[in-house]
């Protein structure tokens, strides 16, 4: 899986930063897929006029108070287990005071210094915590400085105010963009598998921001860190980092020092810019939300979210990998496209007598490749059933490999039966035979300069013959076969 | 008429499920009175800040038969002004109507008026209204006390046969001993907060301000239980009883030595300690005890009240709702929007509290102020706690003093804040407690406060019941 191949492109990184680490620890906001808000009964939006979502909690009107979402502590504990943190007994709810347009009460209300869960593991990086909270209102920024200073006005849309957050902390363990990147795709088909949240990146309901700091390889101590804030997609993310990294070393080459603040990547420009300084930021005032009550998890409570876990993308790989023998790429590729591996799975349960492998090579690339971007296979007309029988049929030759995909494409289009299919289509593997050796000598006449230069030892040249066959026999005959037959017409 | 201002509130409730009195009739009673005193501005007692254009339509009969209620100001009442004394909420109109009145709505109680109140509830004299001071009706010199001084002095002056107020650190019980009515604060989560405008989130608490003790356990009755929308409220153990008791044979009454004597104004002491002579003959014991920690209530009440309150506030910034400075000259950016709202819109006494309450929570003096005053109030409820071993109920003056003079501690807040000092240790602790006039002093009505263990309501109305009428005050003295 994805963890091995990432201490690579680490230590690729140090080796090209040349005497300096980069360090780096995420922080990643997930949206949680709750019906309703965190902390009133508003359904989560999706894309609704604004502020159409609202009511008197979300929108802080005088006197409303919060009350918490069981649903999003369930997910929360969830989360805490798959990452195999500790699960708080206790966990408190704090306010986190700071004026700005999009906080309607005037503080968020967050988990501070006793959240949900504490510690755990995911791949290569540790966990530090992961505690609930809510979300922000939207703010559009009219005019053209697109910020809301300068701006001729500032619209609110309250409809995403409250929704459900899960922050996750990493400890500092990252060592570079490509293993912040990698990481981030595994806690990102993680939670999918979960069914915690949709972990869509552009939409925002999956969002990272990075702590990065440089020190001298072999250095313990850390350097002094920034944090770059909101990158929005898995390239962003790369090339975020790899700015900053390249900004800080730029400074410690110079013999400067870096300055602790926080920073803005614009993918656009490439440009990082501050947002503040730590001087200016915010004394956030934290005290115990005094409206809510402690979080006090029974056993109930975690019991429910054990009943509700599945099996993770990494533990699945790793079951594939040992179990059935599959390549590291096709477990990984089946483990973390769940639908995939599950239609693999299904496959394999109807016909136990195929390779896993070669069943896992038509899924995770047939089957694969044909399909639109975002549907599943459970979604086409292709059941199991007959990807299991195609798969039979192709592996004990009674149809080629090529005609093999053929048929996959008639399933794909009309759905039916493989063996039907083969039948009216008159797909049948060709007989080893007369036949076949009287096509490859018309294909030889017909491509005299390809079967001479195939003579002459240019083992490509043979495409345009084998292609021949293949046309005049519908892709029934059998490529291994066909070259055999042309290899030995022509003598070599 | 007057036959109708001599009714209870659960009286007048009795007579229209008779059939000797309409709802329509005690209403449009009521109606005319508020609205006169509405009416008269400065020169009435200004204790309302909306009153009913006219009496609800017939409705069906209901335990409260369609009794009028005055509201504390800073209750949303939907589509009624709602504005917490405060000129930041001048005219807002909320979408919706807070738990407790609707639950007494809901048991037949009819929104006669709304009660003018200090700002935000912060305040001990209601002279701290964007909407002007309110006046004793015993002396329209003096102050009602706060900061739920319109709904007692309302009720003193017969304007509304009951009200509804909030207690935070003593708003309730300090008012109605100065306006020589009963007032209670609940145990802390009997009552949903679901829609008071908050002040400090982990102190408020709505309760009745009544002329009589039956009369705040009917209202109360109606108000306790779970209410989904507040997380912390709580199921009443059990139901509200109208008290009947005459007697307190084998009750034990304990007098903290630390809120009964020093600092106490000596009228009121001998008022105290008649009501004591009272419980005793009634067949009560009286003893001694210690709340050791009580004479640091105060002190913590103000770092962690203002500490709350400044974080609640906070919403009140333009916006969305309520006053936005300078809509007319454009301010320039959005700090300059925030700051003038909050400058023009917040009163001296509100600001003051915000100031303190974001100090106390600041990076570096957290533990300090907020941390320390947390400590000293799981101390204080340790005390009672001890104290509650010892004996079944806790008496003590409600307040050190009579009603003072308007404007005579508008200048010192720390004098202002020292009305407080017997009511704010029931409050960090978050245990009920009831104050019943207990007599006169200069001609001005002094409170007892009965407190006891929490949700042991029913105890304690038993017990103000029992000296109620033993002492038998006479408050007609203040009707208008």
């Amino acid at each position: 899986m994805g963890v091995a191949h990432v201490s690579e492109q680490a230590s690729a990184i140090a080796t090209h930063t040349g005497a300096y680490e980069p360090v780096i620890g995420l922080e990643i906001h997930v949206q949680l897929a709750t019906a309703t808000k965190m902390f009133c009964g508003c359904e989560l939006s999706f894309g609704e006029p604004p502020n159409t979502r609202t009511c008197a909690v979300c929108l802080g009107l005088p006197g409303s108070l919060p009350v918490a979402n069981a649903r999003a502590v369930h997910f929360g504990l969830m989360i805490g287990m798959a990452l195999g943190s500790t699960l708080a007994p206790r966990s408190i709810f704090h306010r986190k005071n700071y004026f700005y347009p999009d906080l309607p009460k005037g503080y968020q209300i967050s988990q501070y210094d006793e959240p949900l869960c504490l510690g755990g593991r995911l791949g290569d990086v540790r966990i530090h915590r992961v505690h609930l909270e809510e979300d922000a209102a939207k703010l559009t920024h009219v005019g053209a400085s697109g910020r809301i200073h300068g701006s001729d006005a500032s619209i609110v849309d309250f409809n995403r105010g409250g929704t459900p957050l899960a922050e996750i902390v990493t400890e500092p363990d990252v060592r570079s963009p490509e293993q912040a990147s990698e990481w981030l795709k595994l806690l990102r088909v993680t939670l999918r598998q979960l069914g915690v949240s949709d972990v869509n990146m552009e939409e925002g309901s999956l969002r990272c921001d990075a702590n990065i700091s440089l020190r001298p390889v072999g250095a313990a101590e850390l350097g002094v860190k920034t944090e770059l804030k909101n990158m929005n997609s898995f390239r962003f993310i790369e090339r975020g980092i790899r700015a900053e990294i390249a900004r800080q070393e730029k400074i410690l080459r110079d013999g400067g020092q870096v300055s602790q603040e926080t920073l803005h990547f614009d993918p656009a420009s490439g440009a990082i810019t501050s947002l503040r300084s730590k001087e200016e930021a915010h004394d956030y005032r934290y005290f115990p939300e005094p409206d809510l009550l402690p979080v006090a998890i029974d056993r109930q409570m975690i019991d429910a979210a054990r009943a509700d876990m599945t099996e993770l993308p990494a533990a699945r790989a790793e079951r594939l990998r040992r179990e059935l023998g599959l390549s590291a790429e096709s477990a990984q590729m089946l483990a973390f496209r769940s639908g995939l591996g599950d239609f693999f799975e299904a496959a394999l349960g109807v016909q136990a007598d195929v390779a896993a492998q070669t069943l896992a090579n038509w899924v995770s690339v047939e089957l694969a490749s044909r399909l639109d971007d975002g549907l599943e296979p459970a979604q086409s007309r292709v059941t199991p059933e007959a990807l299991a029988q195609l798969v039979e049929l192709v592996a004990s030759k009674r149809v080629s490999v090529g005609a093999g995909r053929q048929v996959l494409d008639k399933l794909l289009a009309d759905g039916g039966d493989p063996a039907a299919i083969i039948a009216a289509e008159g797909l049948e593997a060709m007989d080893a035979g007369e036949d076949l050796a009287a096509i490859v000598a018309a294909a030889l006449a017909a491509n005299a300069d390809a079967a001479e230069r195939v003579r002459q030892g240019n083992a490509k040249a043979i495409g345009p013959i084998v292609g021949h066959v293949m046309r005049e026999t519908k892709g029934r005959a059998d490529g291994t076969e066909v070259a055999r037959l042309v290899h030995e017409q022509l003598g070599v | 008429m007057s036959d109708i201002l001599e009714l209870s509130a659960a009286q007048a409730a009795a007579a229209i499920a008779a059939g000797s009195l309409s709802a329509t009739e005690l209403f449009d009673f009521y109606r005319s009175r508020a609205a006169a005193d509405e009416a008269a501005g400065e020169d009435g007692l200004n204790c309302f800040t909306w009153v009913a254009e006219e009496a609800p339509g017939a409705s069906a009969p209901a335990p409260l038969g369609g009794v009028p209620l005055a509201v504390k100001d800073l209750f949303c009442t939907k589509g009624v002004p709602s504005q917490s004394g405060s000129r930041i909420l001048e005219g807002y109109l909320p979408p919706y109507t807070a738990s407790a009145v609707a639950r007494l709505d809901a048991a037949g109680a009819s929104l006669l008026a709304k009660t003018n109140q200090d700002e935000f509830a912060m305040g001990s004299s209601t002279e701290n209204s964007a909407f002007g001071v309110v006046r004793n009706p015993w002396d329209r010199r003096r102050v009602p006390g706060g900061s739920s001084g319109g709904s007692a002095a309302a009720v003193a002056a017969g304007l509304a046969p009951w009200a509804l107020g909030t207690d935070t650190g003593g708003s309730i019980r300090q008012p109605a001993a100065l306006c020589g009515i009963v007032g209670l604060k609940p145990t802390y989560g009997a009552i949903s907060r679901y829609g008071m405008i908050a002040f400090a989130s982990s102190l408020d608490q709505a309760g009745p301000l009544t002329r009589d003790v039956r009369d705040a356990a009917l209202m109360l009755r109606h108000m306790v239980g779970r209410d989904e929308c507040d997380a912390t409220s709580l199921q009443f153990p059990e139901a509200v009883a109208l008290p009947t008791a005459e007697r307190l044979d084998g009750v034990r009454l304990g007098v903290p030595e630390e809120l009964s004597g020093e600092g106490i104004e000596g009228g009121v002491l001998d008022a105290f300690q008649a009501a004591l002579a009272h419980a005793q003959e009634l067949g009560a014991e009286v003893s001694h005890v210690h709340l050791a920690h009580a004479p640091q209530a105060l002190s913590a009440y103000y770092v962690l009240a203002p500490a709350e309150a400044s974080s609640n506030l906070a919403r009140f910034d333009g916006v969305r709702y309520g006053m936005r400075a300078g809509d007319a000259d454009q301010p320039s950016d959005l700090l300059e929007m925030y700051t003038r709202t909050r400058h023009d819109g917040f009163g001296a006494e509100v600001k003051r509290r915000i100031m303190l309450g974001t100090y106390a929570l600041s990076s570096g003096y957290y533990d300090a102020y907020y941390g320390r005053a947390q400590r000293v109030r799981t101390k204080i409820a340790g005390d009672f706690a001890a104290a509650f071993e010892q004996v079944d109920l806790i008496v003590t003056p409600t307040a050190p003093t009579v009603a003072f003079a308007l404007g005579e501690k508008t200048d010192d807040p720390l004098a202002m804040y020292l009305n407080d000092v017997c009511t704010v240790p029931m409050s960090l602790a978050g245990i009920p407690a009831i104050s019943i006039p207990c007599g006169l002093s200069a001609g001005l009505p002094v409170g007892l406060q009965i407190a006891g263990p929490a949700f042991s309501e029913n105890r304690l109305l038993a017990a103000a019941h029992a000296l109620e009428q033993a002492i038998a005050f006479d408050g007609s003295g203040a009707r208008v």
